[in-house]
């Protein structure tokens, strides 16, 4: 009862959260509800028994990306993002597709659940358990993903280096 | 134990873990005062009360009774919010450190701690990594140069040192095989040869107890690495403008996290509460509880120590020696552990 | 909770590497390129990294054929090789050194340092390789997001155009959206199969009653593939960012991540009968082939007439999905080989005479392209005619076994949509046709000489292209033999 409790306060948390991030003019605002939504999300994660996730969820996504987000917009000092009207299209069909979509998945989770889910207590959660998962079954994923952040850095750097000719290489030596 | 006396225990627990960390914060500012007075030379405060033992009361009252400014160009919610999130999140940090044995009185069993879980550690790694959010705000949000400056640094040497800490600590991890504080202590427990006690930097982790410690001082903006509030360049960094019970609170935060970082490293590589046993039953209970005391009393010299013996770091170096030095050291330190245990086991 | 971990073998084995080799080959020349870039000579950089790249997809397409001797699972039921899986890993890793070989005259002439567009090429291949031979769908997803972050960054390669950064930002904001539909697709099903090892949700689904939340899942997952491969109504994304990106990786990114999404989308209708799939299908295929044979008429700028063009082919293609397994699976293989061949062959033509800057590339430019370079007039209109679906072309096959499967499912009303548009395509494709041999060429310049890399793509894609129109035989056999695979 209590988790039910504490879940769905941290849900509606997540959620309102998430809305702020889109309604605030202030980037600053935004990054911050951010970092509200990624702690709720922890505390949903520790409800669910997942306790190294949530602790993990909390260091790197709060503690240390949302805090490089929060860094970088203080050094480009970034001011109120100026509204534009928002786009017809948007408003007209956006909206309510992303309602009827929010839901129909509501829907179907509210009137098919207990049938053939995955309870929660199932999964593994304590760190032993996802670390024979994660350098065990999902070795494979694991190392792939080494090649996904090579190439998002190679991205980085490709897509922030001034472009320079062959022509200007040649000249410089 | 029934949910009532969870919730009292509970409470207890919290009131009286609440007050010694504010004495302790509070003295340990008196502290610094005498060690570094004497360092240079003078007296440090000696008016209010006996050895000035009074001073930090004097000072929290004056602190109360000043006047609140807050200057007209700042902005007001994050400006407010900044010092209570610094102090709120260095308070947290300590919930889930013991202090000492689990201890049995009437029928109650509980251990010297708020409340024990099995990731403590990372639970504590986790809220200080949020700590830098009250620092970096302030900076911000105070929309003065000089305290954009100190945010932008304690930021930037914050996350860049977190690493260097995280992963020194990887290797008492691996030692211990869980990361509850509690087991992590235990684990310490007894000698080798009958005199050398089991603690972590006997069994190898001395590298990676100087990497901790260097990497703390920065986490805690602390001299060497206190470039956030450096005033030869910064007059006060992050918090020049907060007055008051505002700046107050990065003052409690800061000392606060010095001490869960002196508590950290009094677990994890010093043995915790483990030291010698004699005496009477109660003496014995209390023990643990003063050994714990002596080695983060230590700590928090060796903080002041530095504080008055070290010059400031430039601020390359500083980077330069978290990412060129102290990362790979740590993990070096990690790769030869994880070694060692593999082919011990 | 009982571990594998006790189970199975403790460490990797050497099957399990050989079972990705062409992976671990792509990724290993790539980082060879990485540290070699800042080392090589500058101004002779150029064509060495290019033929390292050659020469490490060319050791990818060796290694493929070496692995189909030994099919089977590996990493702990992470990945698959069998026929479907070499078919998929042959033809993308053949894309990769096509590509390489259009793009070694094209990077001299626009001026672009190579170091990181090789690699981030061989790269992105090593994401799409593993796609077609995941069975598990977090691999599939870290192997998505890696082919779709690689072509993110190689869409914004002409640095100096600000096109090109718009047509890589507009990408990357849509596909990291449609990426997270993908991911919201594979947690429902998660939710609703409790695995998200393909095999396992095979078994659960035919096992039992089909939970509504794997429809849900599915059509979420379709909305990620489907941007992927720019079907519509997820296609708006796609003649801009064609536009924008440099012409070789049009040519790469039209071709072999839709290769490897195909080979996904493949996998997830039939290998695990996705609930719902008639639906969907028939009103993506509809829609897709409708809006870009309309969207084409009106194009005046070549690449985006290609562009639309693309999104019309993903139409056609989809048409097999909604068609019987048997019949479905081949017929979409040999559509995706045969569409790779003709619109590569077509986006080589473009690169090389777009020259610098990209200058000549609307319609008026190509008048009197046919006086002006006899042979790449010839190659275009080959491919030209291929993407119609004229006889004795591979285009001509392909379109024909994809309606004929959707016949057999008795899905007449999709045939006559798929029917009426080839007609209506037949138009815009022609009037190229007729501005390239009808019409007098407006600038007499003489043309630059097709240099050897690009004449080798050239004819190898033109000899694919009429090698797959008259002698299917072989290579839709080994297609239906790998949809029996698929199908156990």
């Amino acid at each position: 009862m209590l988790h039910l409790v504490l879940f769905l306060i941290f849900g509606a948390i997540c959620v309102a959260g998430a809305v702020n991030l889109l309604v605030q003019r202030h980037p600053i605002n935004s990054a911050l509800s951010l970092v509200a939504v990624m702690a709720s999300l922890a505390v949903e994660y520790l409800l669910l028994g997942a306790e190294f996730v949530a602790a993990v969820q909390v260091i790197v996504y709060a503690g240390a990306i949302m805090v490089l987000f929060v860094f970088v917009i203080m050094l480009l000092n970034a001011g109120e993002e100026a509204r534009t009207g928002g786009s017809r299209v948007a408003i007209l069909f956006g909206i309510p597709g992303m309602l009827a979509g929010s839901l129909l998945v509501a829907w179907v989770l509210i009137t098919h659940s207990g049938t053939q889910e995955v309870s929660a207590g199932a999964l593994p959660g304590p760190p032993r358990e996802i670390a024979n998962l994660l350098f065990h079954d999902f070795l494979l994923p694991f190392e792939v993903t080494s090649v996904l952040v090579l190439i998002a850095i190679m991205g980085a750097v490709v897509l922030a280096a001034r472009p320079e000719s062959i022509e200007q290489q040649k000249r410089e030596g | 134990m029934n949910l009532t006396t969870f919730i009292i225990v509970s409470v207890i627990k919290t009131v009286i873990a609440l007050f010694v960390l504010l004495t302790a914060v509070a003295y340990s500012v008196w502290l610094e005062r005498k060690v570094v007075g004497h360092i240079q030379n003078r007296w440090g405060p000696t008016r209010v009360g006996p050895f000035g033992l009074l001073q930090p009361l004097a000072d929290g009252a004056k602190f109360l009774f000043k006047e609140d400014l807050i200057p007209p160009h700042v902005y007001k919610p994050l400006y407010i919010a900044a010092p209570m999130l610094a102090v709120m999140f260095a308070l947290t940090s300590i919930s889930v450190i013991p202090i000492g044995n689990v201890v049995t009185i009437g029928n109650i069993k509980t251990p010297l701690q708020i409340t024990d879980v099995n990731i403590g550690l990372l639970i504590v790694l986790g809220i200080t990594s949020l700590g830098v959010y009250g620092v970096a705000l302030a900076g911000w949000s105070s929309n003065s140069k000089y305290s954009l400056l100190g945010g932008l640094r304690a930021s930037a040497q914050m996350v860049s040192y977190e690493i260097s800490l995280g992963l020194s600590l990887v290797g008492v991890l691996i030692l211990a095989g869980s990361f509850s504080l509690r087991a992590i202590v235990d684990a310490q427990a007894g000698t080798f040869w009958g005199f050398i006690p089991r603690w972590n930097i006997f069994q190898g982790q001395i590298i990676a107890f100087f990497i901790y410690l260097t990497a703390a001082y920065a986490e805690t903006n602390r001299v060497p690495f206190d470039l956030p509030e450096a005033e030869t360049e910064l007059v006060a960094g992050y918090h020049t403008e907060y007055s008051a019970m505002k700046f107050a609170m990065f003052f409690m935060a800061e000392y606060a996290n010095m001490i869960t970082v002196a508590c950290l490293a009094s677990l994890l590589f010093l043995g915790g509460w483990h030291g010698p046993l004699f005496g009477p039953p109660l003496l014995q209970a209390i023990l643990p509880v003063f050994w714990f005391g002596l080695r983060v009393f230590m700590f928090l010299f060796i903080y002041i120590w530095v504080r008055g013996t070290l010059p400031r770091f430039r601020y390359d170096q500083l980077m330069a020696f978290g990412w060129k030095f102290l990362l790979p050291m740590a993990i070096a330190n990690l790769v030869i552990t994880a070694l060692i245990v593999a082919i011990r086991s | 909770m009982s571990l594998a971990f006790q189970a199975s073998q403790a460490l990797p084995r050497g099957t399990d590497y050989l079972r990705i080799l062409p992976e671990l080959v792509l990724s290993i020349f790539g980082m060879i390129i990485m540290v070699l870039d800042p080392v090589v000579d500058q101004r002779r950089n150029q064509k060495a990294l290019g033929t390292l790249a050659l020469i490490g997809s060319l050791a990818a397409i060796a290694s493929t054929l070496w692995q189909a001797r030994a099919p089977g699972l590996a990493f702990w039921n992470m990945v698959q090789v069998d026929t479907f899986s070499v078919f998929f890993h042959f033809l993308i890793t053949t894309i990769t050194a096509v590509v390489i070989l259009t793009s070694y005259e094209y990077m001299e002439v626009q001026q672009i340092r190579v170091g990181e567009y090789y690699a981030l090429i061989l790269f992105g291949a090593v994401g799409m390789c593993l796609m077609s031979s995941a069975v598990e769908l977090v691999l599939i997803f870290i192997a998505l997001e890696i082919s779709s972050i690689s072509t993110y960054i190689l869409a914004g390669f002409r640095r100096r155009a600000a096109i090109s950064s718009e047509a890589s930002i507009k990408y990357f904001l849509l596909g990291s959206f449609a990426t997270a539909f993908f991911l919201y697709g594979v947690a429902l099903m998660f939710g609703a199969t409790g695995s998200t090892s393909i095999p396992t949700i095979e078994q659960h689904l035919r096992s039992g009653s089909i939970p509504v939340l794997a429809y849900v899942a599915i059509a979420l997952m379709f909305v990620g593939l489907g941007f992927k491969v720019a079907a519509a109504p997820f296609h708006v994304w796609t003649p801009d960012v064609y536009e924008g990106a440099p012409a070789p990786i049009v040519g790469f990114m039209s071709t072999a991540p839709k290769a490897a999404v195909f080979a996904v989308l493949l996998r997830i209708m039939f290998q695990i009968h996705a609930p719902g799939r008639l639906g969907l299908i028939w009103v993506a295929a509809a829609l897709s082939m409708t809006l870009g044979n309309i969207g084409a008429l009106v194009q005046q700028n070549v690449k985006r007439l290609l562009a639309y063009s693309s999104i019309a082919h993903a139409g056609y293609l989809l048409v097999a999905f909604a068609a019987l397994p048997q019949n479905g699976i081949p017929s979409a293989m040999f559509y995706t080989a045969s569409y790779a061949a003709m619109n590569i062959g077509a986006f080589a033509v473009v690169s090389h005479f777009g020259g610098a800057g990209e200058r000549y590339v609307t319609l008026e430019d190509y008048s009197g392209l046919g006086r002006r370079s006899p042979v790449l007039a010839a190659a275009l209109t080959l491919f030209l005619l291929s993407l119609i679906g004229i006889p004795i072309t591979a285009g001509f096959f392909a379109k024909f076994y994809v309606f004929s499967a959707a016949l057999q499912a008795n899905l007449v009303g999709l045939v006559i949509i798929g029917v009426i548009n080839s007609a209506v395509a037949a138009y815009y494709y022609l009037r190229v046709i007729v501005v390239v041999y009808m019409h007098d060429p407006r600038d007499e310049s003489v043309l630059p000489a097709v240099p050897l890399e690009l004449g080798a793509a050239l004819a190898i894609t033109a000899l694919t292209t009429i090698y797959l129109g008259l002698l299917p035989g072989r290579v839709l056999d080994y297609a239906s033999r790998s949809a029996g695979d698929l199908l156990h």
